[in-house]
């Protein structure tokens, strides 16, 4: 599966209500190491079945953002049954997320 | 646990240890890079106009032409942390994921990270109102209290910056004086940031997010600023980790000679991490290419001199 853009209108069906965990990207255009991160969940989106991966733009969606109170990006949040599980502030390694999304 | 052995390690994935790879790998050594992500510095850039033969583009398109050569060539990269070195006949290099992988050169090329001010709640309120990306976590700060911390160039530039979108915006420095660009400085002057010089930030803290910190001067007087945002732009370090085998100048950078030799036989380093005076992507670029050229020549020349430093 490929990492996803969503956005406040579609959040709910794509990330609370939906199956398993899905780990959502909170990026912005003007974040460079957003752009560095981007990548590295595209190629683990390619490789781990089990987990989806969706992004959102918190300077277009700043509902979403503000609710999670994101003051710091990239953020990356883990969702399981509609809650937050897990969260990674700061660009991650993709070694470093594969091994702490196997865990969930 | 024994892992594989290569001809070559390169730690980092920066402009230096990429070219160094290419290098290595048309030379046809055994190569690897390791390194948690790629582009290093200057894939945080957002735009980079100096790097000759290019057009002007934003600094992760360049590295991605250079990593998109890298991987051309077939080089593997790991993409985790290194824990620890331990130099001998091969340098033996313990990796995040678990395994040891040996090599009988290494080039080191892992740049720098910025630095913290290693003050109370500091680590709490990471990424919870302190940050070191004024460009990243500024805009989310729309009308709220922020302070900048530092003196240099990148400070001012960040406080003129985040002074159009945050307020109030207080500037933070420790000396009296700032080493900024005076045409930059002069721009504070008519600009709403409020300047708190000579005084350091001695805490941070909150409660679920940062709202104020604790800031003394050469006075000693404290006094408390109500913030929400707290941006740190006070230089950038070495890693501890990797730098510790190798002889160092007082800023924890490595020293090299003019082969990109450490004082240890065998191990190179090339690019921020080094000492070179200038931070520059076709610098390092070229002390990458320069360190692996020179680890070609160690690996394969009968006799090679180490010189002594």
């Amino acid at each position: 599966m490929a990492l996803r853009e969503i956005g406040d209108q579609n959040f709910e069906t794509e990330v609370l209500k939906a199956p398993g965990v899905v780990l959502v990207d909170f990026w912005a255009p003007w974040c460079a190491p957003c752009r560095v991160q981007h990548p590295i969940l595209e190629e683990l989106a390619g490789e781990m079945k089990n987990v989806t991966f969706a992004s959102i733009n918190v300077d277009e969606h700043p509902t979403v953002g503000g609710r999670y109170q994101i003051m710091s990006i990239p953020t990356l949040i883990a969702f399981k049954g509609g809650a937050p599980v897990a969260q990674f502030i700061g660009l991650q390694s993709k070694e470093a997320l594969r091994a702490k999304l196997g865990g969930l | 646990m024994a892992g594989k052995t290569y001809d070559v390690i390169i730690i980092g994935a920066g402009a230096a240890g990429l070219t160094a790879a290419i290098y290595t790998m048309r030379k046809q050594l055994r190569t690897v890079v390791v390194s948690p992500e790629t582009g290093g510095a200057t894939a945080l850039s957002n735009w980079v106009e100096n790097y000759p033969g290019a057009k002007a583009m934003p600094g992760l398109e360049l590295m991605e032409q250079f990593k998109a050569q890298v991987t051309a060539l077939g080089t593997p990269l790991v993409a985790t942390k290194v824990k620890g070195i331990t130099p001998g006949v091969t340098f033996r290099v313990a990796l995040e994921n678990g395994e040891t992988i040996s090599g009988r050169a290494l080039i080191i090329t892992a740049g720098k990270v910025p630095r913290r001010l290693n003050v109370p709640g500091e680590d709490k309120f990471f990424g919870r109102g302190v940050s070191t990306c004024a460009t990243c976590d500024g805009p989310l700060f729309k009308g709220k209290p922020i302070a900048i911390v530092g003196g240099g160039n990148a400070a001012v530039e960040a406080a003129l910056e985040l002074a159009e979108i945050a307020k109030p915006v207080y500037l933070i420095h420790r000396r009296d004086t700032f080493r900024a660009d005076e045409i930059t400085v002069a721009k504070l002057k008519t600009s709403a940031v409020q300047l708190v010089l000579g005084s350091e930030v001695t805490a941070v803290h909150g409660d679920r997010f940062l709202n104020g910190l604790t800031v003394r001067d050469q006075a000693g007087t404290i006094r408390e600023l109500s913030v929400n945002g707290l941006f740190l732009e006070i230089g950038s370090d070495t890693d501890p980790v990797l730098v510790a085998p190798f002889a160092k100048n007082d800023a924890n950078e490595i020293l090299v000679d003019a082969r990109q030799r450490t004082n240890i036989p065998g191990a190179f380093a090339a690019g921020d991490v080094t000492d070179v005076a200038y931070k520059q992507t076709v610098i390092s670029a070229g002390d990458g290419a320069q360190a692996a050229l020179e680890a070609h020549r160690f690996l394969t020349v009968p006799g090679y001199h180490w010189p002594k430093q």
